[in-house]
This record gives structure tokens, C-alpha cells and sequence, in this order.
């Protein structure tokens, strides 16, 4: 939409659950192709600053603009949801439905598709996370790292403008971890604007244009990998990276 | 063994007349008389299971209505169908049935309405109303039993409440839904013989007013209290059928 401005403009954001303060005066801004990894110790507020992008959690105070649209009324959350995909930790697939039905949902009762039009876009997408043969089976019956795939090709069948991932892989068993982060790394090869909250160091290195670093609610760093890996500023990124570099 | 501790314990029962005062004679098939009065008690199935299937519908149709906005994240929507469910559970099933057939149409009469409701409408309004609180907590807890990643995904591919509803969380809810529900039928099958003091002419009604001309109440409500046997083993065993159909195609 408004070419000019950046994909995700957050200012002043402040979240509190009850009197827990969880996320405390967050500025971000993410640039049209961009791709950000965010990682931090449990309960640092990855999640819930993630989530009020496509307002899965309402945000007490601060703004928030996707692509041109600032967060106001359930208009404008539709309108940001339409341009915003979204990838689980729990994968989150319909269980009743099979993996195409699952892809074309969202096509045929948003969008209005034809049935044939949504079950071609699924088709492809499916060819694009290299599971087209399972296009007929339920959720159950696929491995965690293929269900993890089908979700990421049922956010792209609504070809949203940006991606969110929540610790995509946190869920699955180590030999699959790989086969579901190249699929995000093909993704970001492909200029997709994405935010991933992951602990995949190695996946961050290679895919990340910018590392973010969350405590306690806040950012406390946040700079190009290199320079985020080897050279991090504060005392306590230094701490976190080394604990789970040790891995 | 087992037979002669039966015989014993029917002799012991019968014995209690064994002056002559026990009379199976009124339900007799093998008279003509007992074979009409069977008939005539018989008759009675048709009103009781059509009095039950109906108020059933129209419970589940209340129940969801009730129970969608009291799952709402706003509490002035919530409210109302709280305040429905708790009046509706602490009214019992026969004032409110007095009410509704004597007392509903005179209401609806001062505000223009002019219907008269008889007895079998009035005995299914009444159970439907009543049930209904029931059903609609049924509902809430097979949709709450939902993962709420569920709502999450269908919001993130852009369905709507109307959409994620229909497509989404009710169908994997309606296995955990329809069981109870079923099995809440019994309830409404035997809250269903209230509707004899109005009036309606079902299972128990004619038991009571063949017991007037008879006068031979223990041969007649025994009758009846298998007539409700039979009625209710043949829902339970359509429970469990369900029960294990919904159960097994869980996660195909
Ligand atoms: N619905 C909620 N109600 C109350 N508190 C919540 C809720 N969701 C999250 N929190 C709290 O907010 C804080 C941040 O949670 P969040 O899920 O964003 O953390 P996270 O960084 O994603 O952690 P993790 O690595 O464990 O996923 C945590 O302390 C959590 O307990
Ligand atoms: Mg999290």
C-alpha cells in the first residue's frame, strides 16, 4: 500500500496483563523486506509483542501501523490481519479438515475464491514447502515438521505482505527443525518481511538481517548479526547468548 | 439358583395379596378388556416422544442462542445469558409449566397477542425453556474445550466469528457436544409426564385416568414405570453408540 513507509512502524507500546507489565514502551521499525529474529529468556514478551501486531492481543498504549494502516478499529485490525500471516509453536492446523481444505479455508470464506482458484494457490504453495502428496490427508496423519509446514503454506495462501513466526520450531523433534527452517529461509531468499522469534542461532546467522534482544518487557539490544553475535553490547545479551550458545 | 431367588422374591411381592387383591387381570393382553386398556396406555408413546423431540429441538436451538454470547469477552454481552441460565435452573419444572399454560397467555393477551396455548405446546415451551439452560452450558463447555489456537489460526487466515464458528470450532466441538446432549434427552423424556397435570394426554396421563376407572393403580403405574424403561434404555443405547462413533474418528 504506502510503498514509501516501513512495513511495521511500533511506538510508545505498552502492554500490561492485569498488573504485569509485559511489554514496556516498545519502538520498532521494520523495513519492507526485512527480516528480524527476536530472541530472549522465557516470558521476555516475545510473544505478546508479536501477537499485537495482527492484534491477537490488544495493546493498552502506544500505536501500531502495518504497511500504512495504523491499528485504530476492527476495520483496520481486518485490513492489518489481510496483510499479516501468522506461524505457531502449536502449528494450530484444523484437525477436521485435510491439509487442502486447510489451505483453502481462508481463500474461499475470506477471500471469496473459487473453489478450483483456491485448490490451484494451495497446490502451489504446498509444492513450495515440498508437500504436495499430502494434500489429502488430515493433520494427524503428518509428521510435526510437515504439519509445521502446512502452516506456513496455509499463512502464504492468503499472500500476506508479512510474516510472524512463533518459535516455529520449539515444538518439533530435533531431525525436523531443519527441514522447516529452510522452508523459512527459502522465504526470506525470496525477499518475504518477516519477524522470527526463534532460538535457532544458526538459522539467525545466516537468515536475519537484524537480531532483537528482549528482557523483562523491553529491547535491550538490537543490531546486524555480526555485530550482535560477536561484538553484543550489553551485559545481559552477552549473558543470555553465551547460555544458549553452550548448546 | 437365580430364577427361584426371582420367583421368591415375585412370590414375596405378590404375596402381599395373596387375599386376591393383586390384579394383572386390567393389563391382561389375553381379555379384551386388558388388551384394550394395554392399548390404550400404549397410545400414549406417540405424544411423549413427539412432546420430547420437539422440546429437544427447540432446546438446542434456545441453548446455542444463550450460549454464544455468554462465551463473549465482553462482559455486557455475557450478562444476559448468565442471568438467563441461573433464573431458568432455579425455577422448578412445574410452577413454571402452571405459569406458562395459565398464566403466559393472559400476559400475552394484555400486549395485543391473542393465542390460546394448549397443553402440548404449553408442556413444550415449558420443557424447552427449561432444558435450555442445560443444553447452553453443554454447548459452552465442547466449545471452550477448543484449543484457543484454534480461534487464533482462523483470525490469522481472516475468518470471521460467524466463519471461525460454522467452519472451525464447531465442528471439532459437536463431538464432544452431541453425547451430553443426547443424554440430556433422557432428562426431558422424564421431566416430559409433568405435562399430564396440564392435561396432555401422554404416557402418564392415561395411566393416571386409567387408574381412576380401574382402580388399580399398582398393576397400572408398574406398566408405566416400564413404559419410561423401555423409553430410556433405547436412548441410552443410542448414547453410547454415539458415544463410540464420535469418539473414534477423534484426530482422522
Ligand atoms: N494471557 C496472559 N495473561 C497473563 N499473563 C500473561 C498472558 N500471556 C502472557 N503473560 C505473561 O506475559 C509475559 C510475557 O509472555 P510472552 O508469552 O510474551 O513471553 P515469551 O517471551 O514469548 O516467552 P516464551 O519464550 O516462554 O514463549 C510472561 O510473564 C507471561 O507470564
Ligand atoms: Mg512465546
Amino acid at each position: 500500500m504506502a510503498q514509501g513507509g516501513p512495513a511495521i512502524e511500533i511506538s510508545g507500546l505498552n502492554k500490561w496483563y492485569g498488573d504485569y507489565h509485559a511489554l514496556k514502551d516498545i519502538d520498532l521499525q521494520v523495513e519492507h523486506g526485512e527480516r528480524i529474529v527476536i530472541c530472549g529468556p522465557s516470558g521476555s514478551g516475545k510473544s505478546t509483542l508479536i501477537r499485537c501486531v495482527n492484534s491477537l492481543e490488544a495493546h493498552n498504549s502506544g500505536s501500531i501501523t502495518v504497511d500504512g494502516i495504523a491499528m485504530k478499529d476492527a476495520a483496520s485490525v481486518d485490513s492489518i490481519r489481510s496483510e499479516v500471516g501468522m506461524v505457531f509453536q502449536q502449528f494450530n492446523l484444523f484437525p477436521h479438515l485435510t491439509i487442502l481444505q486447510n489451505l483453502t479455508l481462508g481463500p474461499i470464506k475470506a477471500r471469496g475464491l473459487s473453489k478450483a482458484d483456491a485448490d490451484a494457490r494451495a497446490m502451489q504453495y504446498l509444492e513450495r514447502v515440498r508437500i504436495p502428496d499430502q494434500a489429502h490427508k488430515k493433520p494427524a496423519a503428518l509428521s510435526g515438521g510437515q504439519q509445521q509446514r502446512v502452516a506456513i503454506a496455509r499463512s502464504l495462501c492468503m499472500e500476506p505482505k508479512i510474516m510472524l513466526f512463533d518459535e516455529p520450531t520449539s515444538a518439533l523433534d530435533p531431525e525436523m527443525i531443519s527441514e522447516v527452517l529452510d522452508v523459512i529461509v527459502d522465504l526470506a531468499e525470496d525477499g518475504m518481511t518477516m519477524i522470527v522469534v526463534t532460538h535457532e542461532m544458526g538459522f539467525a546467522r545466516k537468515a536475519a538481517d537484524r537480531m532483537i534482544f528482549m528482557d523483562h518487557g523491553e529491547i535491550i539490544e538490537s543490531g546486524v548479526p555480526d555485530q550482535f553475535f560477536n561484538a553484543p553490547k550489553s551485559a545481559r545479551t552477552k549473558q543470555f547468548l553465551s547460555q544458549i550458545l553452550q548448546h | 439358583m437365580k430364577p427361584i431367588l426371582a420367583l421368591t422374591a415375585l412370590l414375596l411381592l405378590t404375596g402381599c395379596g395373596a387375599a386376591g387383591n393383586w390384579g394383572w387381570y386390567v393389563i391382561n393382553p389375553n381379555t379384551t378388556q386388558g388388551a384394550n386398556n394395554i392399548k390404550f396406555l400404549l397410545n400414549g408413546f406417540g405424544a411423549t416422544i413427539l412432546l420430547s423431540l420437539i422440546a429437544a429441538g427447540m432446546s438446542m436451538v434456545i441453548g446455542l442462542m444463550v450460549a454464544l454470547p455468554g462465551m463473549s469477552s465482553n462482559r455486557w454481552v455475557r450478562l444476559p445469558s448468565r442471568i438467563y441460565i441461573e433464573f431458568v435452573r432455579a425455577i422448578p419444572l412445574l410452577p413454571m409449566l402452571f405459569w406458562v399454560f395459565y398464566g403466559l397467555p393472559v400476559v400475552l393477551k394484555s400486549m395485543g397477542i391473542s393465542v390460546s396455548i394448549d397443553a402440548f405446546w404449553g408442556a413444550i415451551i415449558t420443557l424447552a425453556i427449561s432444558d435450555s439452560a442445560f443444553t447452553a452450558e453443554i454447548y459452552r463447555s465442547g466449545i471452550q474445550s477448543i484449543n484457543k489456537g484454534q480461534t487464533e489460526a482462523a483470525k490469522t487466515v481472516g475468518l470471521n466469528y460467524r466463519q471461525t464458528m460454522r467452519y472451525v470450532i464447531l465442528p471439532q466441538a459437536i463431538k464432544r457436544i452431541l453425547p451430553p446432549l443426547a443424554n440430556q434427552f433422557i432428562y426431558i423424556v422424564k421431566m416430559s409426564a409433568f405435562a399430564s397435570v396440564i392435561g396432555m394426554q401422554e404416557l402418564t396421563r392415561r395411566a393416571n385416568e386409567l387408574v381412576v376407572t380401574e382402580y388399580r393403580p399398582l398393576e397400572i403405574y408398574t406398566l408405566l414405570i416400564f413404559e419410561y424403561l423401555v423409553l430410556v434404555l433405547a436412548i441410552s443405547f443410542f448414547v453410547r453408540w454415539l458415544e463410540r462413533k464420535m469418539g473414534s474418528d477423534e484426530s482422522r
